[in-house]
C-alpha cells in the first residue's frame, strides 16, 4: 500500500497486534464456518426457501444425511471456538479496546473512504471505524446464527427462544439471512486482506511493523 | 430385523444408495484435495473412512446430548384448526401411489420383546382403546419443511402400560407394512403427546398417511413417526432404522 513507502526500517518496529487466543480461535472459526456454510447449503437444497439451489459442487456432505452429519459435527467446533473467542474478548477487555467506541457516523465515513480507496490502516493495532463496525457485526451475526440454529435443531425444547424469531418457520429465514450476512462479511473481509496484504501474516504471527510515530500509543 | 424387500423397492433402493455412496466418495476426494480437512485432523487425509468414522461418532454423541436436552414434561406447541396445512404434504421413500394397502380384516399388530402380553391386536380392538385424544401439531421434516396437521388416537404410554411393556427398557422399535422400520427412546415413547393414531384430519388414516396406524411424535422429526405399523417391540438392544442406518441422526428430536 501507499503508506508503506514512507516506512523505513529505522523508523518502524514490530508490535503485538493479535493475541494468541484470537489467532487460534480465528483459524478454527474459519475452518468451522467453511464446513457449516458448505454443509448448510446442501441442507438448504433439500427444501429451498427461495427459487434457487446452491450448486452441488459448492456443497459438503454429498447428500442430505451426509450434510447434516457435517453440520451437526462442526457446530460443536464452532460453538466451542466461538465461546472461547467471545468470552476472551469480553473478559480480557479485547473488545472494549479494539472495537469500542464505535460511532455510526465515523463508520459510514470510513466505509465511504474504503470504497474510494482512501482508507488508510497504518497502525494495524488500531481498527478504523469501518473495521470496528464489521467485526462487531460479524460477532452479532454469529450469535444470531447460533441462536436460530438452536431453534431449528430443537424447535420444541427451545420454543421460547423460537418465539422471538417467528417459531420454526421464522427461524429458517433468520438462519438463512444471517448466513448470507456472514458470507458477505467473509467476502468483504477477504477482499480487504487482499488489498492490504500485510495484515495477513499478522493473523499467524500476531506481530506487525508499525511506524515509529505510532510508538507509545 | 432385516426383511426381504419387494423386488422393485430393493432395486430402486440399492441403485440410489450406491449412487449416493459414489457421490459421497467423489465429493470427499475433491474436498480433501482442497486440504480443508488437513487443517483439522493432521492425519492421513486420504483416508476418507476415518472422516466418516468421526462423523458417525459425532452423530452418536448428538444422540446423547439430545437425550439430555429432551424435557419429558415440555409440550410441543398445539395450533388451532385454522392453522392446519392443506393439502398436507406426502413424504416417504417411495411415491404416493406406492403406499401400501393394508387389509383391515386381516390386520394384526404383533408385539414382541420386553412385553408381558404379546397377544396380537386386531383393528377393532385398537379402535376401541380409550381415552381417545386429538392433537394439532407441527410435523417437521428432516428436509427442512414443516406442516401442521391433526391426528387422533390414544396415548402411546397408555398402550405400553396396557400391554405390560418394560418401561425401564431403552428402546421401542417399529416395523411397518411398507418395509420401513425405525425406533425411538423410551422417554419419548412415554411423552404425553406421543400418540398411537388411527385418524388424520378427523378421518380414518388415509393409505398415504399411514393406514391403519401411525405413531405421532411431535417432539421428533417426521421420519421418526412410523406409518403403517404392523409390529412393535421393546428392547435394550439398539434397533436402528431405515434412514438411521444410512446416516440420518437416530434421536432426531425437536
Amino acid at each position: 500500500m501507499k503508506e508503506g513507502g514512507r516506512m523505513t526500517p529505522e523508523r518502524s518496529h514490530t508490535v503485538q497486534v493479535h493475541p494468541l487466543v484470537v489467532r487460534i480461535t480465528h483459524w478454527i472459526n474459519v475452518f468451522a464456518i467453511l464446513i457449516m456454510v458448505a454443509s448448510g447449503w446442501r441442507i438448504y437444497n433439500a427444501s429451498p426457501l427461495f427459487g434457487f439451489k446452491f450448486p452441488g459442487d459448492w456443497t459438503l456432505g454429498g447428500w442430505l444425511a451426509g450434510a447434516l452429519q457435517w453440520h451437526f459435527a462442526a457446530m460443536w467446533l464452532l460453538a466451542a471456538s466461538g465461546l472461547v473467542y467471545v468470552t476472551y474478548g469480553i473478559v480480557s477487555g479485547h473488545y472494549r479496546h479494539k472495537l469500542l467506541p464505535i460511532a455510526p457516523a465515523a463508520a459510514w465515513r470510513d466505509i465511504a473512504a474504503a470504497f474510494r480507496g482512501k482508507l488508510t490502516h497504518d497502525d494495524l493495532r488500531v481498527y478504523n471505524a469501518a473495521q470496528r463496525a464489521a467485526y462487531l457485526g460479524a460477532i452479532l451475526i454469529g450469535i444470531v446464527l447460533v441462536l436460530s440454529g438452536l431453534v431449528l435443531w430443537k424447535p420444541v425444547q427451545f420454543h421460547t427462544l423460537g418465539l422471538l424469531m417467528g417459531d420454526y418457520e421464522g427461524a429458517r429465514y433468520v438462519h438463512f439471512f444471517a448466513m448470507a450476512a456472514l458470507v458477505l462479511f467473509v467476502i468483504v473481509h477477504v477482499v480487504m486482506v487482499l488489498l492490504v496484504p500485510r495484515t495477513f501474516p499478522t493473523m499467524f504471527t500476531g506481530r506487525a511493523r508499525v511506524p515509529a510515530a505510532a510508538e507509545g500509543d | 430385523m432385516k426383511r426381504l424387500f419387494g423386488m422393485r423397492q430393493s432395486l430402486k433402493g440399492q441403485s440410489r444408495s450406491q449412487i449416493e455412496r459414489i457421490e459421497r466418495r467423489l465429493f470427499l476426494r475433491r474436498g480433501l484435495s482442497l486440504g480443508a480437512v488437513a487443517l483439522l485432523s493432521g492425519c492421513d487425509v486420504t483416508d476418507a473412512e476415518s472422516v466418516q468414522k468421526v462423523l458417525w461418532a459425532m452423530s452418536r454423541w448428538n444422540d446423547r446430548v439430545q437425550d439430555w436436552i429432551f424435557d419429558p414434561g415440555r409440550l410441543a406447541p398445539e395450533f388451532p384448526e385454522s392453522a392446519i396445512t392443506m393439502p398436507f404434504p406426502f413424504n416417504a421413500f417411495y411415491s404416493m401411489d406406492q403406499a401400501p394397502s393394508v387389509d383391515p380384516e386381516g390386520y394384526q399388530l404383533e408385539l414382541s420383546g420386553l412385553v408381558r402380553e404379546k397377544k396380537p391386536w386386531t383393528l377393532p380392538e385398537l379402535y376401541a382403546l380409550q381415552p381417545q385424544l386429538s392433537q394439532i401439531t407441527r410435523h417437521i421434516c428432516v428436509e427442512g419443511w414443516s406442516a401442521i396437521g391433526k391426528w387422533s388416537g390414544v396415548r402411546f404410554s397408555d398402550f405400553l402400560r396396557r400391554i405390560g411393556a418394560d418401561l425401564t427398557a431403552k428402546y421401542v422399535g417399529f416395523k411397518c407394512a411398507d418395509r420401513y422400520w425405525t425406533s425411538i427412546d423410551m422417554p419419548t415413547a412415554l411423552h404425553p403427546q406421543t400418540l398411537l393414531t388411527f385418524r388424520f384430519a378427523d378421518q380414518i388414516l388415509p393409505a398415504p398417511f399411514g393406514f391403519p396406524m401411525k405413531l405421532r411424535i411431535p417432539t421428533k422429526l417426521g421420519f421418526k413417526n412410523p406409518k403403517h405399523i404392523v409390529a412393535m417391540f421393546v428392547t435394550n438392544d439398539y434397533p436402528g432404522g431405515y434412514w438411521e442406518d444410512q446416516g440420518y441422526n437416530w434421536f432426531s428430536g425437536s
